[in-house]
């Protein structure tokens, strides 16, 4: 079922100076989003795809084309805090959103807004911390946590408007490699277990990897789209946009080129290790 | 820089702890009315034994409470000296040349020297005991009749509680801009007054762009996460007054009146 669509949407930034032509960010993408699915927007600086993903849930207005939610287009203003609700969103400094002065202050701002009552925020903050295993920072000031237990209180915040899609605009960027760790697998738990639709926008390959559905945006449009098996097995054009190959895919391309017939692109190392000892035990 | 004890909060369940923020801020509202009527010794004793109560009630160590004033002893001092040589009697105490000490001056100078600690100390207890989203908390639902009047009392609330978040936030930052500039060789340290405030300025700038970037971030997160003003919003936490803030409001009004009655007989 499609929960989200991009019918030919545009969008540009006004111009830096008097005189100057308009940014233009987004050219033409058409996108849509499954119910359920795992979709990953890849791309490098200034590829147009964080600018893309805020046009998803109403923060940006497309300048042409058209953006809807369920049913709701998003620039129909009487439905702007419906689609909010709806389509939650991560952001990549952890610090820059968060409101509160303590973790489940700030995992109840999104309700509060909502006009929930006390009882049932009370309710659902609880069950947004645990989901995320926070529970027990909830008092705590969120100055005191880590990058990565800050990105899973902002995961906690929107989970707990229970929405049905979840935007993350590089939401690893700014973490270490453990914080990121503890993000991506909090992120892939909720899309397999819970069936929350996520839309992930990173310039890392490895979460990409990760994804059922991979676009790769440049210059503010998407050029390729498919599995995250179909779209790296094309190393040539992969390279050429600047992004890197996971390093199994590489070594096989190599393997190929030196005449090796290396079968099904293996992209993990036990994948490569299982085609290797298949390739042996021929010789 | 971190290490700030101004506002520090100490979380606990005591009586003190337990009150409803908006009767904790009205007591210290009506303890401040209290602190510039006092006219005489005995005023002071009763508010020192309301104080030294409520910090009893609070498990709250009086030494700690004394350490609050400590910022602020230059300006009691100052304040003490002051009212000692520039308050005239009839018959001075001791004249050394121009300078002559009243009995008058020098009862007028510990009474002010003590209704600045007694200030101090009395606010201090409140912060220690609340924390400061149930200031803001109570705050807002204390002002709210003026949202009448178009008085922006969520706003301002709002705004307190976003500059209490990014407290550490920007300290944190300040930390690191001034260790980067450190490292490229600028001096924080030496020189005077001059000096050191224009050694501040490579620290100001990249600080209040940094803020104007976490504010933009902030607003778009906010937005959202569907924040769309105070209208039809609603807490998590509500506020109710129980039993123990209509003791405390008793006691409270027990000062009051022995205060007041000072003002009137003595």
């Amino acid at each position: 079922m499609e929960i989200l669509r991009a019918n030919d949407v545009s969008f540009e930034y006004d111009a830096p100076e008097e005189g100057k032509p308009a940014v233009k960010a987004v050219k033409n993408v058409s996108l849509s989003v499954q119910q359920g699915e795992f979709l990953c927007i890849l791309g490098h600086n200034g590829s147009g795809k964080s600018t893309f993903i805020k046009l998803l849930n109403g923060l940006y207005l497309p300048k042409s084309g058209s953006v809807t939610v369920g049913v709701w287009d998003t620039t129909d203003e009487s439905h702007t805090w419906d689609i909010r609700q709806k389509v939650g969103m991560i952001f990549q400094n952890p610090d820059n959103q968060i409101v509160a002065t303590v973790v489940e202050e700030d995992v109840a701002f999104g309700l509060e807004n909502m006009g929930v009552e006390p009882a049932e925020i009370r309710r659902r903050v609880d069950k947004a911390l645990s989901t995320v295993n926070m529970t027990e920072y909830a008092k705590q000031s969120p100055s005191r946590l880590s990058g990565g237990q800050k990105q899973r209180v902002a995961i906690a915040g929107v989970l707990a408007m229970k929405p049905d899609v979840l935007l993350m605009d590089e939401p690893t960027a700014m973490l270490d490699p453990s914080g990121r760790k503890e993000v991506m697998d909090t992120v892939e738990q909720l899309n397999r277990e819970k069936g929350l639709t996520v839309v992930l926008v990173t310039h890392f390959m490895e979460e990409a990897m990760r994804a059922d559905r991979l676009c790769v945006m440049e210059k503010g449009s998407i050029v390729l789209e498919g599995t995250p098996r179909e779209v790296f097995a094309q190393t040539e054009t992969v390279k050429a946009l600047g992004l890197d190959v996971p390093p199994m895919l590489e070594l096989s391309e190599r393997l190929k080129n030196d005449g090796i017939a290396v079968r099904g692109d293996p992209m993990t190392i036990e994948e490569m290790a299982q085609e290797l000892c298949r390739l042996k035990s021929e010789i | 820089m971190r290490e700030m004890t101004i506002g520090q909060f100490f979380p606990g369940t005591s009586f003190v702890h337990r009150l409803d923020p908006r009767t904790k801020l009205l007591i210290m509202l009506a303890y401040i009315v209290l602190v510039f009527l006092v006219k005489g010794f005995v005023g002071y004793g009763v508010l020192a034994v309301f104080l030294l109560a409520a910090c009893l009630s609070a498990k709250v160590k009086i030494g700690y409470l004394l350490k609050t004033i400590k910022p602020i002893i230059v300006i009691v001092f100052i304040t003490f000296v002051l009212n000692l040589f520039f308050t005239e009697g009839e018959t001075p105490w001791l004249s050394l040349g121009p300078v002559k000490i009243y009995p008058e001056g020098v009862r007028f100078a510990v009474m002010m020297a003590l209704r600045l600690i007694f200030l101090l100390m009395g606010t201090s207890l409140l912060t220690l005991t609340t924390s400061p989203m149930a200031l803001t908390d109570a705050l807002e639902r204390l002002l709210k009749p003026l949202n009448k009047l178009h008085f922006p009392v969520h706003e301002l609330s709002m705004m307190m509680t976003i500059a209490l978040r990014f407290i550490p936030t920007l300290m944190e930052e300040t930390d690191k801009i001034m260790k980067a500039q450190a490292a490229r060789g600028a001096d924080f340290d030496t020189g005077n007054l001059i000096d050191k405030a224009k050694a501040m300025l490579p620290l100001l700038v990249p600080l209040f762009v940094s803020a104007f970037r976490r504010a933009d971030d902030l607003a778009l997160a906010m937005e959202a996460r569907c924040y769309h003003g105070g209208d039809r919003r609603t807490r998590m936490k509500e506020l109710h007054y129980a039993k123990i803030d209509g003791i405390a409001a008793a006691l409270t009004l027990l000062a009051t009146l022995g205060i007041v009655a000072e003002r009137i007989f003595l």
